[in-house]
């Protein structure tokens, strides 16, 4: 049953990312984006990430996305033109390096994890289950990995200024 | 039991990232392509955190995190670049390439 939804919504995230990259007019790839992203969030769900999923759904579908569509607009891509999409040479060659890279990626399908690494089957949802769903990120997050929350932090605050500095005309 | 379905979509979707970026001009929907290969990334991340533990689940974080301030200047860098050239194509970025 819930490997019947998590392919459901995979095969709508990968349905959609190739609707996203082969749509002329760059809003409608933005809203395919969006499809992906959420179909993307449902999938969290289904693997017992759900802080993540609503993470998703409020940064990346919410925030990121609404930026791009606001550059979109401020720059007036909207309306027709010639296609931005490189010609036969360049699909041949792009088609070459998606093949070589799936089949790459291929063994993936079928990897089993070492058992001496592997948590015992349900430890995840037990610690979600003590810790609660936000609390099994977040005190990971506040105590082993403080430092590059820290340092996240700096460079949320460096991209603030650097965006500023670069969109600004005159200082 | 999801983690070899999981694997699969997400090296699917990075795939595609990829096509879009090698196959599009328009650097806005490049951006929109390496989110695509960020989220594929961070699937994976999810994925693995099943078994592995939550530290994967907080690793998604940090890949927010960076992406968010990703696209805060790389679309700044896209405005500078359209101010000067009316164009967000590719095509007509190559200052470098003339020598």
């Amino acid at each position: 049953m819930i490997l019947t939804f998590f392919w459901i919504f995979g095969v709508s995230a990968m349905g959609s990312a190739l609707l996203c990259i082969t749509r002329k007019n760059p809003v409608a790839s933005a809203l395919w984006l969006v499809v992906t992203l959420f179909a993307v969030a449902a999938m969290f769900v289904l693997l017992d990430a759900q802080f993540i999923a609503v993470l998703q759904v409020l940064v990346y579908a919410g925030a990121i996305m609404v930026l791009f569509l606001f550059v979109i607009m401020l720059l007036n891509l909207g309306r027709p033109g010639p296609s931005d999409i490189k010609g036969p040479l360049g699909l041949g060659v792009a088609a070459l390096l998606g093949a070589a890279l799936l089949l790459l990626l291929q063994p993936l399908t079928r990897t089993t994890l070492p058992s001496a690494i592997t948590l015992p089957p349900g430890s995840v949802l037990a610690l979600q289950q003590q810790q609660g769903i936000v609390g099994s990120v977040a005190y990971p997050l506040f105590g082993a990995y403080l430092i590059p929350f820290e340092i996240a932090s700096v460079l949320l605050l460096a991209a603030i200024v650097g965006a500023v500095v670069l969109a600004k005309r005159k200082l | 039991m999801l983690l070899n379905p999981a694997l699969a979509i997400s090296a699917v979707l990075f795939t595609l990232g990829v096509l879009g970026v090698l196959l599009r001009r328009n650097a806005i929907v490049i951006f929109m392509c390496v989110e695509l290969m960020l989220n594929a990334v961070n699937l994976t991340f999810v994925a693995l955190a099943q078994n592995l533990g939550v530290g994967g689940q907080v690793f998604v974080f940090f890949v927010m995190a960076v992406a968010a301030a990703e696209a805060a200047v790389g679309l700044a860098i896209i405005l500078a670049v359209y101010r000067h050239k009316q164009s967000v194509s590719l095509q007509n970025m190559n200052l470098l390439k003339d020598g």
